[in-house]
């Protein structure tokens, strides 16, 4: 009992004192939970966030545009590699988070609930969900945990180039015709308020904080970074000539910070709880990805047992 | 001269824009992540080539079309593509056996073609040809690990194989086209190609345990703009917005 309290206390100091905790250190079980958790959820979004994007890469309306696209959504599915391999150094096998994912036990990013309508839905994902996810994630590059923090600067690198294409796309559709205009707005009215909610909770009902900043997983709180997301996309707004759907939007000189209206937190439980536009379709779409795959995987397993027994007879 | 030549580029520029728009089709549905990532990364690599050879074929015809005016605003007939590219992607036996037979034709036809006078498809072919190398590589491991793993997979391997060899033999058929362009010390020598593919075919289908199923009837006429009935469903998504809006900028 004393020595897990005194295990503890180092851990902790070792914590304070900046140190990365590796796969073979010490560590408290609800630390290890809180990261597998965390680090699972954000390896699940990856790969569900390539369906919304790949919705649109047949349809791509040039072939740099195509490109550019398929190699955005291949980058998500290599963040999600990462990501799996970083919370399979804490004892957990891919196999059996993805279950976690399938039985709907585990979340993924409430954002990719949502419906890419139009091809501006591309750059209006790039511009706003890569930028909060880029917010979300500069601090988990100094996460106390090493394997997640080194997956994070890999990661981190990427998203930043996405969102300047994002970016690009939405200016070059506003610079362009009318209808083009109407389509980067129409994307953006859709998805400025779930980009919003991509912070979680607000402060005040945020569960998990408290600990995990103690622990350096976490370093700013919700509203903070969802602050700081509103700060930076007003201004890219007005240069892309895009109107932020918010009636309570306006600069506060005394707080140094735009104000902005509530989000519906309403909306923000129910696509949590899986009654999203497209909860049904994305857990749907993985699943059937996974089961018609199966018999892929069993023909390279059994193919590889083959060759070691092929190799072993060789030996003998 | 230059339409010949510019029938020629577009031929294999319209291969490569699709079977890369087919494959796309796979991103984010691959049998698990590691090999959806490496069918992205094959289609990255075929739109990339069709990007360079739609552009060149641009240049070499002088009427100012683009790379995307040739992709997006041409129809079903003026496509010049192997049926085989547009088939539907099927499962990843079918999608593996697909590769494998036009991963193994485009490594012997860009090796040969890096020799063609014309210096910009010479350039091209020696670009492509690292990527074809590593392309078939891959497809080659899956069939021999579909054919020899287990009695379903073998099962899914020997139908798909059975159901595209028919559609191979398009890939040597020389016409007017390639003799004009092989005379200028362009295009390649159908005929070695064809024994190359051949040898490669055989002995990675030997390796898969799997019998080269006897060719019963051929299918093709890409090269006339004699398409299936697939290629009009495939174009209609690919250039829907382009059409939807035209004269933009994307
Ligand atoms: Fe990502
Ligand atoms: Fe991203």
């Amino acid at each position: 009992m004393t020595d897990t309290t005194a295990l503890a206390a180092m851990f902790q100091q070792r914590i304070d004192a900046e140190e990365k905790i590796e796969p073979r250190d010490w560590m408290p079980d609800a630390y290890r939970k809180t990261l597998v958790r965390q680090i699972s959820q954000h390896a699940h979004s990856e790969i569900v966030g390539q369906l919304p994007e790949g919705n649109w890469i047949t349809r791509a309306p040039t072939l740099r545009r195509k490109a550019i696209l398929l190699a955005k959504v291949q980058d998500e599915g290599g963040h999600g590699l990462y990501l799996y391999s970083a919370a399979e150094t804490l004892g957990v096998s891919r196999e059996e988070l993805i279950d976690q994912l399938h039985s709907g036990k585990a979340k993924y990013s409430s954002i990719f609930n949502y419906p890419t309508l139009t091809w501006a839905d591309i750059g209006a994902i790039g511009w706003l969900v890569d930028a909060a996810a880029i917010l979300n994630q500069i601090p988990l590059c100094r996460c106390s945990y090493g394997p997640y923090a080194r997956a994070m600067v890999r990661i981190c690198k990427e998203e930043s180039f996405h969102m300047r294409q994002g970016y690009e796309l939405l200016l070059t559709l506003c610079r362009g015709s009318e209808q083009q205009r109407g389509m980067a707005q129409d994307a953006v009215n859709r998805w400025w308020w779930p980009a919003l909610m991509m912070f979680g909770p607000s402060d005040t009902d945020s569960t998990h904080s408290v600990q995990s900043m103690q622990w350096k997983i976490k370093r700013f709180s919700n509203d903070d970074l969802r602050q700081k997301f509103v700060d930076q996309s007003v201004p890219q707004a007005d240069h892309l000539g895009i109107t932020l759907p918010d009636p309570d939007l306006k600069w506060n000189a005394a707080r140094g910070h735009y104000d902005f209206g509530e989000i519906d937190w309403e909306e923000f439980f129910r696509v949590i709880a899986g009654n999203g536009p497209c909860n049904h379709e994305r857990l749907s779409a993985r699943i059937k990805a996974h089961e018609d795959g199966a018999w892929v995987r069993e023909a390279a397993l059994a193919y590889a047992d083959k060759q070691r027994q092929r190799a072993q007879k060789a030996a003998a | 001269m230059s339409s010949d030549l510019f029938q020629y580029i577009i031929r294999l520029g319209d291969n490569a824009l699709i079977n890369g728009q087919r494959l796309a089709e796979w991103c984010g549905r691959g049998p698990f992540l590691e090999e959806d990532l490496a069918l992205a990364n094959t289609a990255l690599d075929l739109i990339g080539r069709a990007r360079m050879l739609l552009s060149y074929a641009g240049e070499v015809e002088g009427q100012g079309r683009s790379e995307d005016d040739l992709a997006y605003f041409r129809n079903e007939r003026e496509f010049r593509n192997f049926l085989i590219m547009e088939l539907p992607v099927g499962d990843f036996a079918f999608t593996t056996a697909r590769q494998f037979f036009v991963d193994a034709y485009d490594y012997y036809y860009y090796r040969a073609l890096q020799d063609a006078t014309d210096t910009t498809l010479a350039a091209i072919a020696a670009k492509t040809l690292k990527e074809c190398e590593y392309h078939l590589r891959h497809s080659s491991e899956w069939m021999v690990r579909l054919g020899d793993g287990t009695a379903q997979s073998q099962a899914r391997l020997t139908r798909a194989v059975a159901e595209l060899m028919p559609f191979t033999p398009e890939f040597f058929a020389a016409d007017e086209i390639d003799q004009v362009m092989q005379e200028q010390g362009i295009g390649v020598d159908l005929d070695t190609v064809a024994t190359l593919w051949n040898n490669e075919v055989d002995r990675v289908l030997r390796e898969a345990a799997l019998a080269r199923p006897p060719l019963s009837f051929t299918r093709g006429g890409g090269r006339q703009g004699l398409h299936s009935e697939h290629m009009g469903f495939l174009l209609a998504e690919m250039q829907s917005l382009q059409r939807t809006y035209p004269g933009l900028q994307w």
